[in-house]
């Protein structure tokens, strides 16, 4: 997941590798012990206990019929998986969830661009437009929900009323079906936008004053400085946040659960697949078919990175 | 990507010799004033739902849902914080939060700081194919395996106790790559004079490689906290106990339990909200900084 070689720590990486004669007689003392499996070992064990074992074990529990029910268990085949695939509350949860990507993406990328470039031309109130941007992203996910349930509230919710100030009708927020999956997507833009400001904010610090100076030199207006020198600038770090942000869209559930009180919202119109999956294992108590349904929303995960990632690296090559 | 905070930009060489300590001077122009202004509006739309929660915890209930909305409490009141505290939960909520927070911050700090060592600076067999291994977790999304997790931990018996929430959050084989890769560039010199002189490995770890590496320290540090701290899927599914639950997950669950107060929610979600904002306004640069430098790998 790592893509930009500019993160390492800037002091200790830039020295210089060591003289030549020092190194040979170095490495003559280098040899292959066990010391180090030592040092790995606590690591090793938390990662194969709460990693690697539960992800085989789900996956053996997805070919039986286990249940939170009742303790024996039978092997069951393919038939888990059969059933996800003709099951139509598998597909709309899915459905939802690229839909929910598909809304929070791009504007979780041009917002968070806008408020860079504003907050990076700004001379003096860099701080409180860092505190605006970036606080709600340190807010626990409940705090978010609790506020926006409080703000879509119809009638004497904020929203509304703003809406109804400006001569708009109201909208019921989170009890239409056609509505509750952009009032999920709102909060979360709102929440986690100061990130992507973050990373943004750190690649524009990081192109030098003098190639826009050079530019204003030469007869560049803001907005060409802006379209020619700036956004070329900024294309990995957009690859990266792009790369990152649909990952974490496709992954979305905790907003999604507390904002519709657990229930999926009208129509499931705002139950992610993790919510189909969290709704069949632990409310359906069907750990069996739950876990089929977790290596489907893993094996999406997988191919989205992997698209990802090779976009990603042809978008680098060019740059 | 190590300026984020850095608000002055370095300035041309003539200009800072010139006049070193005073500030460039802006010139105002139609352009900076409304960039100005607009980065302004942006900032106040970002704030207002945070102003909203804070002005409604301090009305008294029944003004909560007065049509048409006022902005200003008629009559202010800590009457919800009041309530909110007497009942208690939440200040139980904030231990459970400070401590799981706390302990997954410090054992992901000590488990992978060794095994980033161990593969920067030793060689162990089967040291590349393990590595490998952690790599490949890295691509595991923690929600694929909430369903075999649970089954795990209630064979284990540790559902509903601070372990069970804390010790899968420690599994985070990211920050072991962010660590190596940070150890990776730390001279061989330094730790091959220590080693000259008689250290072992767990002596230079501590006298050598560990003094000179803590800003990622603090980074991975801060950054697992923050995360541990607003973790919600895993503790929510591993508490049923409100006694041992964190805070997003009491907030979550509990507080909208007790019937539609809003007054009274308003002020949990701003007694919930303050540990971090606090810190953050304390230590806004390490805050920054360890979220976007460990947050990006």
């Amino acid at each position: 997941m790592t893509v930009h070689a500019d993160t390492a720590p800037a002091g200790a990486a830039r020295s210089r590798p060591a003289d030549p004669g020092v190194r040979s007689l170095v490495r003559a003392r280098r040899t292959t012990s066990w010391t180090g499996l030592w040092f790995v070992l606590p690591f090793t064990i938390l990662f194969a206990v709460f990693l690697a074992w539960p992800l085989l074990a789900g996956l053996w529990t997805s070919f039986t019929d286990r249940s939170l029910a009742r303790e024996d268990a039978s092997f069951v085949g393919l038939a888990n998986w059969q059933e996800m695939l003709t099951d139509s509350a598998v597909w709309q949860s899915l459905w939802v969830t690229l839909l929910f990507t598909a809304i929070s993406t791009p504007l979780l990328v041009v917002i968070a661009l806008a408020m860079a470039l504003l907050t990076n031309r700004v001379t003096r109130l860099g701080w409180f437009l860092r505190f605006s941007f970036f606080a709600p992203f340190l807010l626990p996910v409940a705090v978010v929900t609790l506020i926006w349930v409080w703000l879509y509230q119809p009638g004497f919710g904020l929203v509304n009323a703003m809406l109804t100030t400006v001569g708009l009708p109201e909208v019921g927020w989170l009890t239409n079906e056609n509505t509750v999956l952009l009032a999920v997507a709102i909060t979360t833009v709102w929440w986690t936008v100061g990130f992507n400001f973050l990373l943004y904010l750190a690649a524009l610090q990081g192109i030098p004053g003098y190639v826009h100076e050079a530019a204003a030199l030469d007869g560049a207006s803001p907005w060409q400085r802006l379209t020619r020198i700036t956004l070329p600038l900024l294309r990995r770090t957009t690859a990266l946040i792009v790369m990152l942000q649909m990952v974490a869209s496709l992954k979305l559930f905790d907003q999604a659960y507390l904002m519709t009180n657990g229930s999926g919202g009208p129509d499931y119109a705002a139950r992610p697949i993790i919510g189909y999956i969290f709704d069949s294992g632990f409310t359906g108590l069907r750990i069996g078919y739950a876990s089929a349904i977790s290596y489907l929303f893993f094996a999406i995960i997988i191919i989205a990175s992997v698209i990802q990632f090779r976009l990603f690296a042809r978008k680098g090559d060019a740059a | 990507m190590s300026t984020v905070t850095s608000t002055a930009r370095p300035a041309p060489p003539a200009r800072a010799a010139a006049a070193p300590r005073r500030r460039p001077r802006v010139r105002i122009t139609p352009g900076s004033v409304a960039v100005t202004v607009s980065a302004l509006f942006l900032a106040v739309v970002w704030l207002l739902p945070l102003l909203w929660a804070v002005l409604t915890s301090l009305k008294p209930e029944g003004e909560t849902t007065a049509v048409p909305v006022h902005w200003l409490p008629l009559e202010p009141t800590l009457e919800a914080y009041r309530v909110i505290i007497a009942r208690g939960d939440l200040q139980q909520w904030l231990i459970n939060s400070t401590i799981i927070s706390t302990v997954v911050t410090l054992l992901t700090l000590v488990v992978c700081v060794l095994a980033a060592y161990a593969f920067s600076k030793t060689h162990f067999p089967g040291r590349s194919w393990l590595f490998a291994l952690f790599i490949a977790g890295i691509l595991v999304p923690p929600q694929v395996l909430i369903v075999p997790l649970f089954d795990e931990m209630t064979a284990l018996g540790l559902v509903d106790t601070y372990w069970g929430v804390a010790l899968p959050q420690v599994v985070a084989p990211v920050m072991v790559f962010i660590l190596k890769r940070f150890f990776d560039a730390i001279p061989r010199d330094y730790e091959e004079a220590a080693r000259l002189d008689g250290a072992g490995h767990l002596r230079v770890l501590c006298s050598v490689i560990l003094p000179m590496s803590t800003p990622i320290l603090a980074a991975v540090g801060i950054f697992t906290f923050v995360q541990a701290w607003n973790n919600f899927l895993w503790p929510f599914i591993a508490t049923t106990d409100p006694a041992l639950m964190t805070v997003p997950v009491g907030l979550g669950t509990v507080q909208g339990g007790y019937g539609i107060q809003y007054a009274q929610n308003m002020a949990a979600a701003v007694i919930g909200a303050l540990p971090l904002i606090i810190v953050f306004m304390l230590f806004q640069r390490q805050v920054v900084r360890g979220v976007t430098d460990a947050g990006l790998k």
